[in-house]
């Protein structure tokens, strides 16, 4: 008995084994079938799987996966050699270019959108307008308390990203060190960590006291977006398509994909689908600004 | 015939029983070997005692006091809540609630070890986070106090099983001499199967401080990450195995960040290590009396 169960057991693995092993190699047609890794920011994670399904929709016999994990993940995986393609939302660093010349990886940069960040609150807040300074001294805590931004009398709890986030440093650059190269100033220690832009953005919704960055896509009228000036002299502007795109709304930036070399066959493919005026498209509808009209 | 399959089998077991040995080896040695590296470049002192953790910034600063704070608050805010329940389910389960109802309880506490600590970090985030926060009129629910609670249902498993079979194992006889010298029901457990019981009990709550300090997803989710040194234990902290675990994948090998995130993990493993070791001391001495 204990030996028909066994052998059972082994003709069914054996069985899966075949099954699968088949599958991978030959598909419908007979053609030999590849597969890409796209890994990296996960401000743009929902752009680039639509843009995956949508591309292999028009082409099945290839294979894409897409993970997120923030822009640091993704180019330590081009450099370690474990993606096709990194999705970023910053610039790769110095640093970062370096060590990818050391392991022999030659990443190659392509621009394929904007995005702006929102600073997000709850919607019973009612501070509804911020400068950059104030900003700043939100995410550097030295002002705490919502009553000294015109608020009312509750301590300010400050949501930011996990340090592998492109998010995270380009909201560093762009708001604390207003970007100046030289500049050491972090976030506060007070700051919370939050491993991702649904985190932010479910903690804001709950919460009064919070707030918090995260990409264009990720607002919605739940919660508050506030309008951010340049300084207590300039135009409060909320962020929008058009904002964005005309450059008047200060914290926005661009979105790049980076390929280790000049990308051939199904890479090159992928990118200029990205580029096409079909993939373009797809932006506008993910709720981040093209590159062309 | 016969002969060679005790033999083989006799090999197979024995290879087994090797190959875990050699997987802890080859974890240390790897672990000490990236861990240990850090430290040529970076001073000891400075990495335990200091209080800024900015790892990708340039200069980098690793200093981990905030987050052995960190670890070590929700510990000990899991053990101030999962220690007196666990001992006291355990009391009851072995003790006083009549044989039946014993198996169904024994089991029924055992399951909830099989919940997987993402389902625990998701429901706290989801139900206790909020509510502790507005409870305690905070400035948000994400504290080492939430943590602990949760972190707390995953220990208390642990410390009933353990407890309980130290419990159950106490003499019979030195119960009955008890109740034979006129000592009541109370008096018995607290003085008598409680002492005897002791080691066990110890070493059951150390499992539980180990299984606790080594938590990583319940915490990541519900604590709030802020590298801080916390003045109470309702603000925002960050643990160590949070640190490590929401770090390594943006790390790039070889790395100064990579190696600090091995040498964090080094002094998880030595806190493990030594409560591990303090656990098995008591448990010898309960097997020896």
């Amino acid at each position: 008995m204990k030996k028909i169960i066994l052998i059972s057991i082994l003709v069914m693995l054996s069985s899966i084994c075949l099954f699968y092993g088949c599958k991978k190699y030959v598909n419908g047609s007979g053609k030999y079938t590849a597969s890409i890794q796209i890994k990296g920011s996960d401000t743009i994670v929902n752009l680039i799987q639509v843009w995956a399904e949508n591309f292999v929709k028009q082409h099945p016999t290839y294979n894409i996966s897409v993970t997120g994990g923030g822009s640091g993940t993704g180019f330590a995986s081009l450099i370690n050699k474990t993606c096709d393609i990194t999705m970023s939302s910053r610039q790769i660093e110095d640093k970062e270019a370096l060590l990818a010349k050391g392991n022999n990886v030659n990443p190659v940069e392509f621009k394929v959108g904007l995005d702006g960040l929102v600073v997000l609150v709850n919607k019973n807040n009612p501070v509804d307008r911020l400068t950059l300074g104030q900003l700043r001294d939100i995410f550097m805590a030295k002002i705490t308390n919502w009553k000294d931004i015109g608020g009312i009398d509750l301590k300010i709890v400050i949501l930011s990203r996990e340090s592998n986030s492109g998010t995270h440093m380009f909201f560093k650059e762009r708001v604390l060190r207003h970007n100046d190269k030289n500049s050491r100033d972090e976030f506060s220690v007070h700051s919370l960590m939050m491993s991702s832009s649904q985190a932010i953005y479910d903690e804001v919704l709950q919460n009064p006291n919070a707030l918090g960055y995260v990409g264009m896509g990720f607002a919605n009228s739940d919660v508050k977006v506030l309008s951010i000036a340049i300084d207590d002299k300039g135009k409060y502007i909320y962020p929008n398509t058009e904002n964005v795109l005309n450059g008047s709304y200060p914290i926005s930036r661009p979105l790049y994909l980076y390929t280790n070399g000049a990308p051939r066959d199904v890479i090159k493919m992928f990118i200029d689908y990205a580029l096409s005026d079909e993939g373009q498209e797809t932006v506008v509808k993910t709720d981040f600004v093209p590159i062309k009209k | 015939m016969q002969k060679v399959l005790d033999l083989i089998i006799e090999k197979i077991i024995f290879i087994c029983a090797i190959a875990s040995i050699i997987f802890v080896i080859l974890i240390f040695s790897f672990l000490f070997k990236e861990g240990l590296s850090f430290f040529k470049n970076y001073e000891v002192s400075k990495f335990i005692g200091g209080h800024f953790w900015y790892p990708s910034s340039d200069p980098a600063s690793f200093g981990i006091l905030s987050l052995i704070v960190g670890s070590v608050l929700v510990t000990l805010g899991a053990c101030a809540i999962a220690v007196p329940i666990g001992i006291m389910t355990a009391l009851f389960i072995s003790e006083i609630v009549p044989k039946g109802a014993r198996d169904v309880l024994k089991s029924l506490v055992e399951l909830m070890a099989a919940i997987p600590s993402v389902v625990i970090g998701f429901v706290g985030m989801i139900t206790l986070v909020p509510l502790v926060k507005s409870i305690f009129s905070l400035p948000t629910g994400l504290t080492a106090f939430s943590g602990s609670i949760m972190l707390a249902f995953m220990a208390i498993p642990t410390i009933v099983t353990i407890s309980e079979d130290a419990i159950r194992s106490v003499p019979r006889h030195y119960k009955q001499g008890a109740l034979a010298l006129g000592a009541t029901k109370w008096q018995t457990l607290r003085r008598i199967v409680l002492k005897a019981a002791m080691p066990g009990i110890i070493a059951a709550v150390m499992l539980g401080i180990s299984r606790v300090i080594g938590e990583t997803m319940a915490v990541m989710m519900i604590t709030g990450n802020a590298a801080h040194i916390p003045h109470s234990i309702f603000e925002p902290v960050r643990t160590m195995t949070a640190t490590i675990a929401a770090e390594m994948g943006e790390t790039v090998r070889s790395g100064m960040h990579y190696k600090s995130l091995f040498a964090i993990g080094l002094v998880l493993f030595l806190i493990t290590f030594l409560i591990n070791f303090i656990a098995d001391l008591f448990l010898g001495k309960n097997k020896n009396t």
